[in-house]
């Protein structure tokens, strides 16, 4: 698991396009926004906790296809499958390297983009909590995406319109928090509800994932 | 005897050749019957006005825009577990019913939004939950058209069907946490204290029926109809190979 894992790194390090360009779409998305809707500092302020949440989701979404469907074309996607490790192994493996570069590097530059947005002082903690928390669902959630798709020829469009409605109560959740935090209100509720969603896709969607994997490489 | 002999199409075919033109009378008399009390000889309510009829269109198709995907979500158990085809197909078939059917709630829903609340549309919890359900709706049927293998496609959409119904779920209590909207809560429980007036209730009882008899005699006709495009599919196959 840990050589699939570090292959995995590996190759999205040096393949080169994956890994840096789901952070400059969140910058391009965190930049477009002022231009979009003006740059007084007080409507930034007040929109900046949904704006960063949207672009990571984004973010996330675009790199989803990289998951599998390069294993899938030359094809070490079979070997993979005809090896002993089982495929709710695989497809967990798949998502953490997915959230390790794209998601964790979200998180991590998430403050700076607030800095863009004028997000208030307070917001910064509870914005990068609520996305380090939400954004491993959103990297699961992709994969039972990629998994459903990864046959399709051009399976890119059809899988944002299967994976985006799921991300809706991530998105709802993760939104709150980053909102309540900047404005100064109590954040537990709905951050122990994201955490919720994160733990429960964790531990449920990669059956779901590798049941429909299966099926793709039948 | 039992429910699993109607897994054969040709015995389905058969028996809901026998059903099909009963369910699709009833189903017209209790739409047009229900439509017509309830438009015509109903008393306008004293604060909406005449508006409130747009609720015999509203509530069916609501109930039913619900209803159709837990019928999809069983039909697709039953295809994992029993790998019935029939089950899968009329899966199948009932997507785009009940598309409609939420399509038709939301409209009527705008339509009544409009003289009622001032404004065609709210981000109120049960309207954005049902646009999130036409959207599982949308790429349920859009998965589906994609596959080509017949068996893939049904194998994954029932797992999409599966998976969707807990995110759909979730989404209506998360949206639920989100904003507390203007949309009225249950009014017609039958354990209700409070509900609407008799006068009110029993067309549109009348108007659920049709709308339930019309979506069984629609589901029928289109399984009905898949079976014979596969089949068809299936002897053109032959010729060919032959």
């Amino acid at each position: 698991m840990i050589a699939l894992l570090t292959r995995d790194l590996r190759l999205a390090v040096r393949a080169g396009g994956g890994f840096g360009l789901g952070l400059a779409f969140f910058l391009i998305v965190t930049v477009l926004v002022p231009f979009g809707v003006g740059p007084e500092t007080a409507l930034l302020t007040k929109i900046a906790p949904g704006i960063l949440w949207i672009g990571a989701l984004l973010a996330c979404l675009l790199s989803l296809d990289r998951i599998l469907a390069l294993d899938w074309e030359d094809g070490s996607l079979d070997l993979l499958a005809t090896a002993p490790l089982p495929m709710e192994g695989i497809v967990t493996i798949k998502a953490l390297a997915h959230w390790i570069t794209t998601g964790l590097p979200l998180v991590l530059a998430a403050p700076a983009l607030g800095v863009l947005l004028s997000l208030p002082t307070e917001g910064y903690l509870w914005l990068v909590v609520s996305l380090a928390v939400g954004t491993p669902a959103l990297s699961v959630i992709g994969t039972f995406g990629a998994a459903l798709t990864v046959g399709l020829k051009r399976g890119g469009l059809l899988m944002s319109l299967l994976v985006l409605p799921m991300y809706v109560p991530t998105l709802i959740f993760g939104a709150e928090v980053a909102r309540r935090g900047a404005e100064g209100l109590t954040v537990q509720t709905p951050l122990l509800m994201l955490a919720g969603i994160s733990f429960g896709a964790l531990a449920l969607l990669p059956f779901a994932s590798a049941g429909v994997l299966r099926v793709n490489l039948r | 005897m039992s429910i699993w002999e109607y897994a054969n199409p040709v015995k389905f075919i058969r028996t809901t050749d026998k059903i099909l033109p009963w369910v699709s009378i009833a189903a017209v008399v209790c739409l047009v019957g229900g439509l017509v009390w309830g438009f015509f000889f109903t008393p306008a309510d004293y604060r909406q006005g005449s508006t409130v009829k747009i609720f015999y269109l509203h509530v069916p198709s609501a109930l039913m825009a619900i209803n159709a995907w837990m019928m999809m979500l069983v039909a697709s158990l039953i295809w994992i577990v029993r790998r019935h085809h029939v089950s899968a197909l009329a899966a199948r078939a009932a997507a785009p019913v009940g598309a409609v059917m939420t399509l038709i709630a939301l409209a009527t829903g705008a339509l009544w939004g409009q003289p009622m609340w001032g404004t065609w549309w709210a981000w109120d919890p049960r309207l954005t939950s049902f646009l999130i359900l036409f959207l599982f709706y949308l790429g349920y049927m859009a998965l589906w058209s994609a596959i080509e293998n017949d068996d893939t496609a049904a194998d994954l959409t029932s797992i999409l069907c599966l998976v969707g119904s807990v995110f759909a779920l979730l989404s209506r209590y998360a949206v639920n946490f989100w904003n507390q909207g203007l949309h009225q809560g249950a009014s017609m429980s039958l354990d209700a204290e409070e509900n609407v007036a008799d006068v009110f209730w029993y067309p549109a009882l009348v108007c659920i029926a049709g709308f339930v008899l019309l979506f069984i005699a629609l589901v029928f006709l289109r399984t009905q109809t898949e079976i014979r495009a596969r089949r068809a599919r299936a002897l053109l196959a032959r010729e060919r190979a032959a």
